[in-house]
This record gives structure tokens, C-alpha cells and sequence, in this order.
């Protein structure tokens, strides 16, 4: 346990003669601002290089630097990335957090710490490597601001004698993070060195902690989940992007400006085949999204929730003149500013029905960076195809940590543009009526500016079929009885649930999003420690379709675990669920702002099943 | 001078340029009130587009919330409308005409609209350049909610019900100018010839063009001691020129007076000419026109025309870098990068 974490865990005295290969936790514990970012990406990457499956999550505070920082990198031969919360090796770099950090460690954890911090008095039941970084790195530069940067890799140097991860593989991550500035890696490498032979000259192995070659990445990469969705907006053929600065959200729309200039310019002229506007405030983000699309374009904005918050007037205005509009919310602690750089999944039933009057919003539900590539390129064929916002609600762990992945395959569907009439089709159906319900699933079909066919006149005040202002009670309830067929019709549209129907008459698992990851260690852990088997149903989008039905009917009791305070999917689940059917759910939550682990999972469950 | 002339109309038909008469540019029956400023400024605008001839399917009209909102309705009814959300008009014809920069996008709001809830998306508009034709049409109040002071309600103003307006008004030009609008006028909408004008001279305009308009609200502001009252605008109106329009189609020579007008060309051809009334006006100085509004509201009175202009400034569209071809129209062939891309990219993350 850490610092960072304040629950409960339940680690015992380890054997020290036993070898923990593959299946432990390093924690970093550093400033914010000192450049420890590259020293911890090179060592996830160089376990990732030897074939052992890994993920890093970054606790990062809302701040540029000066505050503290803690960077956890989980190896782990059975695959699972989601989080530990257990720390098995701490490396103490920041002296205001390194007491706590070393008082909270379970015994038998292993400790690097900086010298003159002498953590070795707080503790008999831990192993300590103190190494006097400052003194190791005045041979390698003069400048105090570069060895001050450069610090942290002496780490990782020391990391890598007593975790034995190659030094190859570390030079070649390195490489990898640096690109192609040549002095800054040889400074690096010095600094990698010094730690490497330091740990050589001075340690004694007396940890159980131990990273060996595997096979398990072969072919995979790692990535961010905003970058994983930006990659499948380019894809998909975005062509305006409006959006606002915020935590965790902008790495999203920045690392989209990247490739859009890269990949999307016209190769004759140079001229771009896209725009992204940087705009005042989260309300003119979506109104420009919402205009680009009611003029034709595939639009987008990434935001968090209080980004979410602001764009309602402008969601209920997409809802109501039936706009196609692409939103990612990568979500984040709230309420209000709450905490900017801590993750949550707090905004499911409030974006579920932004805005005033009855609204409701499809929602993507990616639980992975793949499904973040995916969904981004299913949103905006769901958003052309039911005329409507679309969210894609990711988070900040999947959206700004790094994961482990397959490369994404390219996709050679078509794009789906919906029901946009062409001259051919307007003959067929006559008469133009914007919101008339031609096909009796309640989407309608439109026109753009510019294509040369009828235009109508767009407006959130109350319509009748032909887009004409109308007050009377028989147009307003017959359009809003239409787009509740839309939303009827969205069920079959969304992507389905994925299910595991293991334990037929028992237990069933609900979950979404990141906490799929802590749901699938869990269920092993039930399964191996107490034989307890599980059901599982994993949500990819709101509105619910058919399966979820059948799947609560063939269990006995279902929990969905989540992760915030107010069981937000579960009160969507009782709209729209039988009453009898409501009566078998139960709840799990997680919302500490870090991500949900397996264990907090394990003991809450067992716990309610009073094991 | 002599005055520009018309497309002479085909016998028995009234005409324009692309042969479509004034009937197909008018929209739906007003609801507003009889006499309100806004139906006069509505008619300007279908003659503007008639005698340019623009086609209506090439136009997106825009709005936000209040009366001054509703009346794209009453025009254009075979251009694409988008009654919006109050005070957001300018977002989303930003994203409208970034989607699809072949269109001729005009805007209506009003002061309330654009002074209050709308001043932020305001301010953004004119910063970008946006190429559109932005009309305040201004009473100095909120009508639909009957009456209450808007951001451009005089000071000391009085409501029906006694208050008291004791904030200063804002000066839209004012703010429109200093904030990087590239075509700022003010007219009033008892002045047809002139605000005729300025209409054409906007709609040729590329970039944002700004015209706040003083519109009398016959409900609630007409009263005396308001200066959005027809009499009080009617006696202190100041035109700063006579102001004529020269469409980039009517190439003629003017005939004017060297010591007394001034023109000024558009980027599409299109010229302007000021016929020197009260002082010798030039509207490409900023400097000048600030001092000018600020001049001019010392006295209470309105200067209207052009009070500036600059017809070279890049609009936003020209800052984008964007294709030619709308958008929104792009083929998926081009919109979409190939699988080598894509390997391209995984590779980078292995």
C-alpha cells in the first residue's frame, strides 16, 4: 500500500527466499516538473521490450511543478493491467512524500531511496538500497539544470542491476523516447550507467523482485488512449475540430492536430482537409461543432466534465434540431473543478440526459485504447446515422496513461453518412419534409448547404415535420414521441454488450469502461482463492440493449461496480429496467479518483455476499 | 456623382442578374410588430441580396433568441436557416462556414443577444475575421421578454415600471473595430438608401462585416428620452458620408468630384463610395473611427456609414489554409488516410 492510497490491503510477510518473477509493482515517487516522466516511460518500456505485459499509471497533481508525483508500473506475467494498489519496490526520489511513502509500504517491500533521506531508520521489515544520486551524477555534467533532468535516470540504471532488466533494453527504449537528440541520449545513457554500475559495485540482491524475458508482447505497442482515439477521429474522416483546453481531455484534440497535419493534407495544393478551431470556451466549441454539422461536416470536440457541464444548452440544441456532433468526455474526479488530474467515471447519468426538457444521448462506453480508436470511428457514424450528439465517455486513466495493445486494424468499411438525401433519393420520396419520419424508425432525413437540394430551417424552438415554427401541442408531442423512437431505434444501432455467461444462475458481473480491467483480475481472483465463479456483461453503450435483459433474468443477483459515489449506471439501469429485474442488482463503487483495482473489487463483493 | 445603375429588368419581369424576381427572396410572413424596425431592416436585406443578385441556395442565415433572432424567417425562404441558442449565433456559424466556406453566411442578433449573453462569442467573431455579414439589430432592450434594459440601453434610460438605467451603454462599432473586425458600420433602420448600402457593401465584403443598427422597438423603446426612439435617431443620426455601392458586376466609371468622395475598393471588386458630407471621412484609419464613435457619443449623437474598413485583412478562412472544395463535401477518398498511415503510425508505438 501507498500513500497514495488509504484502503485497506491485506499483503503478508513475504519469504525472502521466495523469487517474484513477473508479478509485481514498482511505484516512483518524484516531483512534479524534475523530468521523471522519461526515466519512467524507458523502464516500462524496457520490461515491455523483454515480453512481459505491462501498464504505467502516472498520479499526477494539477500542477506544472514543485508538487508531488507518484508513477507506478505494474509487470505482470497473467497479463492484467489494470491496477494494483499494492507497492512492491518504491524508488523514493521526493523527500516531502518519502516517510509516508516508506510507512505505508507492506513489509517485505523493497525500497531505493536517496541517500541522504536515511528512510532506513523508519523500517526493519523492509530491504533498502540507498544510492547517493547527487554524487553520482557530478562526474557526468557541469550544468545543474541538465543533472537535474538527468537524475532520474540513474534509477533506472540502478533499477536495472537489481531487477536484472537488460541494459540493451533500456538504451533502445531510451532511443525510443529521445528520437533523435543525440547528445541528450549519450547524457542519459551516462546517467544509466552510472546507477547500472553504482548497483553492481555496491548491492547485494536481497529482494524476491525479479523482471524475466517472456514472450507476451510480441507485435503489440503501447499507447495513450487519447491518442488511440485521435488516430480513429483521423480515421474516420473528421474534418472540424472546436475545442477548449482541460484536464485530461487535451492531449486528445493535440495529439489529432499532429496527425491531421502529417496525414491530411491535400497532396496538389497543401492545403488542409481539415480545420480545428481552438475555441474561447467549451459553449462555442460545441456550438461550432454543431454548425459544422448541420452544415455536413463530420465535427468533433473533446472536453471533461466541466467542459460537459457547459456544452448542455448546446446538446439539447444538437438533441432537438437533430445535429450529428462527435463529443469525448474523458472524465475526471469531479463535482465542480473536483480533481482535475485524478479519474472517475462521475458523468454517466448526467451526460446520459444533458441538458433541460426530456433529452436523451447516446453514449460509447470504451474500455480499452483499441476501443478508443473504435468507438471514435463508430461515433461518428452513429452520430451522422441518428442525426444526434454522440459522447464517447472515456476517462483519464484510459485516455492519459499507457496501455498495452494489438496494433489497430484499418478499417475498410465505408463511412456511414446516414440518411443525407441525394437528388435521386428526393425523387423517390417526393416531398422534402425535414423531420418527417419517412422510414417509421423516427430518423428523419436532411439535406446540407451547398448540395442543391430543398433547405429547411434548423431552430431548438418547437417544429413541426416541414422545420416550420409551431406552438401546436399536436407537433410538439408528435416530434417528441418521434425522436423516442429514435432513441428506440439507437438500441439496435449501438455497439452490444460483451458477455461471459459462466456462472448461469449466480453471480453476474455489470461493469464498463476502465473498470473491465480490475472486473477481470477480480473474477480470477474469486474464482482461484475461493471458487467462486462469475458471470460477466460488459456495457459498451447506452442506450441498453436486449442482451442485458437476458443476462440479469439467468443470474440470481448482479453487481455492477463502477466507479463513482452515486451508482450512476445503476440508476440508469432502474429507468429503464422491470421492476423485478431491478430487485437483483447490487452495487460496487470505487471512487477515490484513483483507478478501481481488482482487490478493492474482490474484498467489496465477498464482503456483500457475506464470505 | 452620378448614381450606379441597375440590371436593366426584362419587359413586364422585375429581374435580377440571375433572373429570379424579388418575391423569391422573401421569407415568411412577419410576426413581429407592426412598425418595428426590424421588418424595415428585413426588407433591406431582401433587396441587398435581390439587386446583387445572390442566390438564396447559397446562403446560410443565422441567428440567436429574441426578436431581432426570429427574423430570418422572414427572409431568404429558400436559404438554409439555423435559429440557434441565445447569444451563440457566432459559434455556430463559425463551424457552418468553416464547413462550407462557398457560402454567404449572414447573421442576425440583437443587443441583448450580442451585448449580454452573447458578448463573449462576440468578441471571438470579430478577432477571427470570420467572413459574414453581422447584423445587431438594436433597440436598447429586451422585447420578447417585454421590455427590460439591454448592455446597449442608454444611461438614465427609464423602463415603464420607473427603473432606472445607471450603467453605461457598450458601443458594439466601438468594440467591433478595436477587437479586429475588418468592415464596421452603423445605420439606422428609417434610413433605407443608406443601410441598402451598407448591406450590399458588407454582403461584397470578405471577412466580418459588423453593422449595428439602430432599430426602434415600438413596444417598449420608442418613448421620448430614448435614443432608440424614432424621433430621437431620425435628429441625431450624423451620416459621415453619402454613401454609394458599386457591385464588382457594374463595372462603370463614376463620375465623381475628386475633392469631395472617396473610394474604396473590395476584395471582390465591389466598391464603395463616400461623397464627403459633414467632414472629410476616411474609414480604413482605425485611430480615426475610434475617435470618432467616442466623439460622437459625447454629443449623443450617432455617426452612421462605414466607419471602417479594411478590405485586405485575411479572414479566418484564408488563416485555416483550407482546401478549396467545402468540407463538408470532401470524399471519404480524401478525408480518410490510407492503411500505410495507419501502419505508418502503430509502427510508432511499438
Amino acid at each position: 500500500m501507498s500513500a497514495t492510497d488509504a484502503a485497506v490491503q491485506e499483503v503478508g510477510q513475504r519469504p525472502t527466499t521466495e523469487r517474484i518473477v513477473n508479478d509485481f509493482a514498482i511505484q516512483v515517487a518524484t516531483v512534479n516538473g524534475s523530468g521523471s516522466q522519461t526515466a519512467n516511460l524507458v523502464l516500462l518500456r524496457s520490461i515491455f521490450q523483454m515480453g512481459v505485459p505491462v501498464s504505467g499509471k502516472n498520479m499526477f497533481p494539477s500542477n506544472i511543478a514543485g508538487l508531488p508525483t507518484w508513477y507506478t508500473i505494474r509487470a505482470s506475467a497473467k497479463g492484467y493491467i489494470g491496477r494494483k494498489k499494492e507497492v512492491d519496490f518504491l524508488v523514493a526520489m521526493n523527500p516531502e512524500t518519502a516517510r509516508e511513502d516508506v510507512l505505508t509500504l507492506a513489509p517485505g517491500a523493497a525500497v531505493v531511496y536517496d541517500e541522504p533521506l536515511k528512510l532506513n531508520e523508519l523500517r526493519q521489515d523492509l530491504t533498502f538500497y540507498p544510492v547517493p544520486f547527487d554524487k553520482l551524477m557530478q562526474p557526468i555534467t557541469h550544468d545543474a539544470k541538465l543533472r537535474r533532468l538527468v537524475r532520474n535516470m540513474v534509477y533506472d540504471g540502478v533499477l536495472s542491476r537489481l531487477l536484472s532488466i537488460d541494459m540493451g533494453q533500456m538504451e533502445k527504449a531510451l532511443r525510443k523516447q529521445m528520437g533523435k537528440k543525440q547528445k541528450a541520449i549519450e547524457l542519459n545513457m551516462s546517467a544509466l550507467k552510472a546507477g547500472s554500475d553504482y548497483a553492481e559495485a555496491t548491492f547485494t540482491k536481497q529482494d524476491p523482485f525479479v523482471i524475466e524475458p517472456m514472450n507476451k508482447t510480441q507485435g503489440m505497442i503501447l499507447i495513450e488512449g487519447n491518442a488511440a482515439a485521435a488516430i480513429g477521429c483521423m480515421m474516420a474522416g473528421v474534418t472540424v475540430v472546436a475545442w477548449y483546453p482541460i484536464t485530461p481531455s487535451s492531449s486528445l484534440p493535440e495529439a489529432l492536430i499532429d496527425y491531421l497535419k502529417k496525414y491530411r493534407r491535400d497532396p496538389e495544393s497543401g492545403k488542409t482537409t481539415y480545420a480545428v478551431i481552438q475555441a474561447e470556451d467549451e459553449l462555442a466549441a460545441l456550438g461550432m461543432v454543431i454548425g459544422a454539422g448541420w452544415a455536413g461536416a463530420r465535427a468533433m470536440t473533446s472536453t471533461a466534465g466541466p467542459g460537459v457541464s457547459l456544452m448542455a444548452e448546446f446538446t439539447g440544441l444538437g438533441y432537438y434540431a437533430e445535429v450529428p456532433a462527435v463529443i469525448f468526455d474523458i472524465q475526471r474526479a469531479g463535482p465542480s473543478t473536483g480533481l482535475p488530474t485524478r479519474t472517475g467515471q462521475q458523468d454517466i447519468l448526467s451526460t446520459a440526459v444533458l441538458s433541460h426538457g426530456d433529452t436523451n444521448h447516446p453514449l460509447l462506453l470504451p474500455s480499452s485504447v483499441t476501443e478508443c480508436y473504435t468507438m471514435a470511428m463508430d461515433a461518428f457514424d452513429l452520430a451522422e446515422e441518428l442525426q444526434q450528439p454522440v459522447f464517447v465517455m472515456s476517462d483519464l486513466d484510459l485516455g492519459m496513461n499507457t496501455w498495452m495493445a494489438q496494433p489497430f486494424e484499418y478499417s475498410t468499411k465505408p463511412l456511414k453518412r446516414g440518411k443525407r438525401l441525394d437528388a435521386e433519393q428526393l425523387k423517390n420520396l417526393g416531398q422534402f419534409g425535414r423531420y418527417r419520419d419517412v422510414d417509421g424508425d423516427g430518423i428523419p432525413y436532411r439535406t446540407v448547404p451547398g448540395d442543391g437540394l430543398p433547405s429547411y430551417f434548423a431552430r431548438g424552438s418547437g417544429h413541426n415535420e416541414q422545420a416550420l415554427y409551431s406552438e401546436r401541442a399536436d407537433d410538439y408531442v408528435k416530434n417528441l414521441d418521434r425522436l423516442s423512437k429514435k432513441f428506440q431505434t439507437a438500441k439496435t444501432m449501438m455497439p452490444k454488450p460483451e458477455v461471459d455467461m459462466a456462472a448461469e444462475g449466480g453471480i453476474g458481473l455489470i461493469a464498463y469502461g476502465t473498470t473491465h480491467w480490475a472486473i477481470v483480475e477480480s473474477r480470477d481472483q474469486l474464482n482461484s482463492e475461493r471458487g467462486i465463479k462469475t458471470s460477466y456483461l460488459r456495457l459498451k453503450a447506452y442506450p441498453f440493449s436486449e442482451e442485458l435483459n437476458d443476462f440479469i433474468d439467468r443470474h440470481d443477483r448482479v453487481y455492477v461496480v463502477e466507479q463513482n459515489r452515486d451508482a450512476q449506471m445503476l440508476s440508469l439501469l432502474r429507468i429503464d429496467l422491470t421492476p423485478q429485474r431491478v430487485l437483483k442488482l447490487r452495487s460496487i463503487r470505487h471512487y477515490a479518483g484513483l483507478p478501481i483495482d481488482g482487490r478493492s473489487v474482490t474484498t467489496d463483493l465477498l464482503k456483500q455476499e457475506g464470505v | 456623382m452620378s448614381t450606379p445603375t441597375q440590371p436593366t429588368p426584362a419587359p413586364g419581369k422585375k429581374l435580377n442578374r440571375i433572373n429570379l424576381e424579388p418575391a423569391a427572396y422573401r421569407g415568411s410572413k412577419t410576426t413581429l410588430c407592426a412598425g418595428c424596425g426590424h421588418n424595415a431592416i428585413t426588407e433591406r436585406i431582401i433587396d441587398s441580396f435581390w439587386e446583387l443578385g445572390i442566390s438564396p441556395d447559397q446562403v446560410l442565415k443565422l441567428s440567436g433568441i429574441g426578436c431581432s433572432s426570429k427574423s430570418p424567417a422572414y427572409f431568404l425562404s429558400q436559404s438554409h436557416g439555423f435559429n440557434s441558442v441565445h447569444g451563440r449565433m457566432p459559434s455556430v456559424a463559425t463551424g457552418a462556414v468553416v464547413a462550407n466556406r462557398k457560402m454567404i453566411a449572414i447573421g442576425v442578433s440583437g443587443d441583448g443577444d450580442t451585448g449580454a449573453i452573447g458578448i463573449g462569442q462576440f468578441v471571438h467573431l470579430m478577432r477571427r475575421n470570420l467572413p459574414m455579414v453581422y447584423i445587431i439589430e438594436d433597440n436598447g432592450c429586451y422585447g420578447l421578454t417585454k421590455g427590460q434594459f439591454s448592455p446597449t440601453a442608454d444611461l438614465g434610460s427609464k423602463l415603464k415600471t420607473g427603473v432606472i438605467n445607471d450603467l453605461p451603454p457598450i458601443d458594439t462599432c466601438a468594440l467591433a473595430i478595436e477587437l479586429g473586425a475588418s468592415f464596421v458600420a452603423r445605420s439606422f433602420s428609417g434610413d433605407p438608401k443608406q443601410l441598402k448600402a451598407i448591406l450590399k457593401a458588407a454582403l461584397s465584403h470578405r471577412g466580418t462585416a459588423m453593422i449595428d443598427v439602430l432599430s426602434p422597438c415600438v413596444t417598449f423603446n420608442d418613448h421620448d428620452g430614448s435614443t432608440k426612439s424614432y424621433s430621437y435617431a431620425k435628429d441625431h443620426e450624423e451620416p459621415l458620408s453619402d454613401l454609394s455601392f458599386v457591385p464588382f458586376f457594374e463595372d462603370i466609371t463614376i463620375d465623381y468630384d475628386p475633392g469631395t468622395s472617396t473610394t474604396v475598393s473590395l476584395h471582390d471588386g465591389s466598391k464603395i463610395v463616400l461623397t464627403k458630407m459633414t467632414e472629410d471621412y476616411n474609414p480604413t484609419d482605425k485611430l480615426r473611427s475610434l475617435s470618432l464613435l467616442h466623439e460622437t457619443a459625447m454629443r449623443n449623437e450617432f455617426a452612421t456609414g462605414i466607419l471602417y474598413v479594411e478590405p485586405d485583412k485575411p479572414d479566418f478562412i484564408d488563416l485555416l489554409g483550407l482546401v478549396d472544395e467545402p468540407l463538408a463535401h470532401l470524399d471519404e477518398s480524401k478525408t480518410r488516410p490510407g492503411k500505410a498511415a495507419l501502419d505508418e503510425i502503430m509502427e510508432s508505438f511499438r
